[in-house]
């Protein structure tokens, strides 16, 4: 199995690396086994924004899942940075699809953003520090003390994003989080989304199956075929500088190319 | 017809036509049968003026809020130990199911024999009441804990145990909420069981008793203070999961928001 060359890093730690991956929730040693994901070759580097473009239910999510370490792998090999990946880890932060499914509801905003440096102990003056250095990063300064319930569902999306920054993760892993918006609040968060990327320098992988969204937010698109058995059938570049125009020629220009991919 | 939805109004005037049916139901039957308002009130006043209504209020008050309690702190932790280890639960669910058909009254005679005829039995028998509900919604909430929680949870670093303590058990809270409320009214319907069979004291005796003096106006004054008692304790305990664990998303009492 050929690995793709590790050039042109611009950060080399955090370097996630998959080898031949697959996944199939049946008996591997069954005859016939129905893979949802098969022979993902991959390598994402560290500080990259990259995206995962697919349709639904061609599997972009269970590879996600995977690198979270949510959901085992039934064969292949998945590194960051030459270790091993088996189970969730600090190093890897989730931003979920569904703000109500992962928030607390019974804790409030700065309770939940708090969440992971109360568990390792954390003093509370040290966790106010950092809870409001992001709490005021992802524009929420001033909400400190509502329940998710009170907010909006872009204000819940910028709870979880502020949540999982406060542990300060080398890799923030994103399942379709701004999915559930309206187009406009979208558009918003994106926007600061590729700002706080540029802030943190995090390893971002991003699962949408909005070609738009993919256009405007990553460095690299890889488009997932239509599954079963499905993979990171082609890779492309996204030179274009940030902050992206979606009317710029150049943006339109490889939007219809990946947009072919579809329509096949 | 907008007077119907005046809640202080339509209250009234509901107990009113209670009273004005109960009254009429009084002149049709005759007091052995049914006895008058005004002639269970005389009756109270009796029962009060010798003490014996307060002492029984307290005492069946007591053993409900005992076996009631109890029941609940040992049900908690045994429903989230279902809930969490599935080894534990397949083999609880099917014995749970089986022994929850089983209404407590049907353990009177055997719980005497088991913890003799004093306080104990009747704890017993609402410990007993209380436990299967409690036990029952506490590891269905544990079920309907969401998989986002546990994972970004456990992303962010937290331990088994944290996660029972910090996101298991706040999230089950309404549903252990719903249990510990609804084993209240299990509870008062166990303990006049109980009291009727084998006590010298207490409302379930008290009504069980007024039928050898023919008193069924004393009758009327124990199922009065059994309504009352029931009304009170889910209203305060209502009050109370609405002010102390509102975060939690307890719905304090229903059709109040």
């Amino acid at each position: 199995m050929s690995v793709p060359e590790r050039s042109g890093l611009s950060n080399p730690a955090n370097t996630i690396r998959i080898e031949a991956l697959r996944k199939s929730y049946e008996e591997s040693s069954a005859a016939d086994v129905h893979y949802i994901i098969k022979d993902v070759d991959l390598v994402v580097k560290g500080g990259e924004f990259f995206i995962l473009l697919g349709p639904s239910g061609c599997g972009k999510s269970t590879l996600l899942n995977i690198i979270a370490g949510f959901v085992a792998k039934s064969g292949g090999r998945l590194q960051i940075d030459d270790v091993e990946v088996e189970r969730p880890g600090r190093d890897r932060a989730v931003v979920f699809q569904q703000a109500d499914s992962s928030l607390f509801p019974w804790l409030t905003v700065r309770e939940n953003v708090e969440f992971g440096l109360r568990m390792k102990r954390m003093p509370k003056s040290a966790r106010r520090t950092i809870s409001d250095r992001f709490i005021g990063m992802v524009g929420l300064a001033g909400h400190e003390n509502k329940f998710p319930r009170e907010l909006s569902g872009g204000m819940k999306q910028r709870v979880q994003l502020a949540r999982v920054l406060a542990g300060d993760p080398a890799i923030l892993l994103m399942d379709e989080p701004f999915g559930a918006l309206d187009a406009m609040t979208r558009r918003t968060m994106q926007k600061e989304l590729v700002q706080i990327w540029r802030e943190t320098h995090k390893t971002v992988i991003f699962v949408t199956h909005d070609i738009q969204e993919a256009l405007l937010l990553g460095q690299r698109i890889g488009i997932m075929s239509v599954g079963p058995s499905s993979n990171v059938a082609h890779v492309y570049d996204n030179p274009l500088p940030y902050p992206r125009d979606v009317g710029a020629s150049d943006f339109y220009e490889l939007y219809s190319r990946i947009q072919s991919h579809f329509e096949e | 017809m907008k007077w119907l939805t005046n809640r202080k109004l339509s209250v009234i005037l509901l107990w009113a036509g209670v009273l004005a049916i109960w009254q009429l139901g009084a002149w049709a039957y005759g007091p052995e049968v049914i006895p008058s308002p005004w002639s269970t009130l005389l009756g109270a006043k009796e029962l009060v003026a010798d003490g014996t209504l307060g002492t029984y209020i307290g005492i069946s008050f007591f053993r409900v809020l005992v076996g009631w309690s109890l029941g609940s702190l040992i049900a908690i932790p045994v429903g989230l130990a279902i809930g969490k280890v599935n080894v534990i639960r397949i083999f609880a669910e099917p014995f749970l199911n089986f022994v929850r058909f089983i209404p407590p009254i049907a353990f009177i005679t055997l719980f005497l024999i088991w913890f003799g005829i004093g306080e104990q039995s009747k704890i017993a028998l609402i410990m007993y009441a209380t436990f299967f509900i409690v036990v029952l919604n506490t590891f269905t909430g544990v079920l309907a804990v969401e998989e986002d929680k546990l994972r970004s949870a456990r992303s962010m670093g937290a331990s088994e145990w944290q996660i029972l303590l910090h996101v298991i058990v706040p999230a089950t809270l309404p549903y252990i909420f719903t249990g510990i409320r609804l084993a209240m009214g299990t509870s008062y319907m166990a303990i006049i069981g109980a009291e009727m069979i084998a006590a010298n004291e207490g409302v379930g005796y008290l009504i069980w008793n007024s039928r050898l003096f023919f008193r069924t106006d004393w009758i009327f004054v124990g199922l009065l203070c059994l309504g009352s008692m029931g009304f009170l304790t889910d209203r305060l305990f209502g009050l109370f999961g609405r002010k102390v664990l509102y975060r939690y998303g307890v719905v304090g009492t229903t059709g109040q928001r």
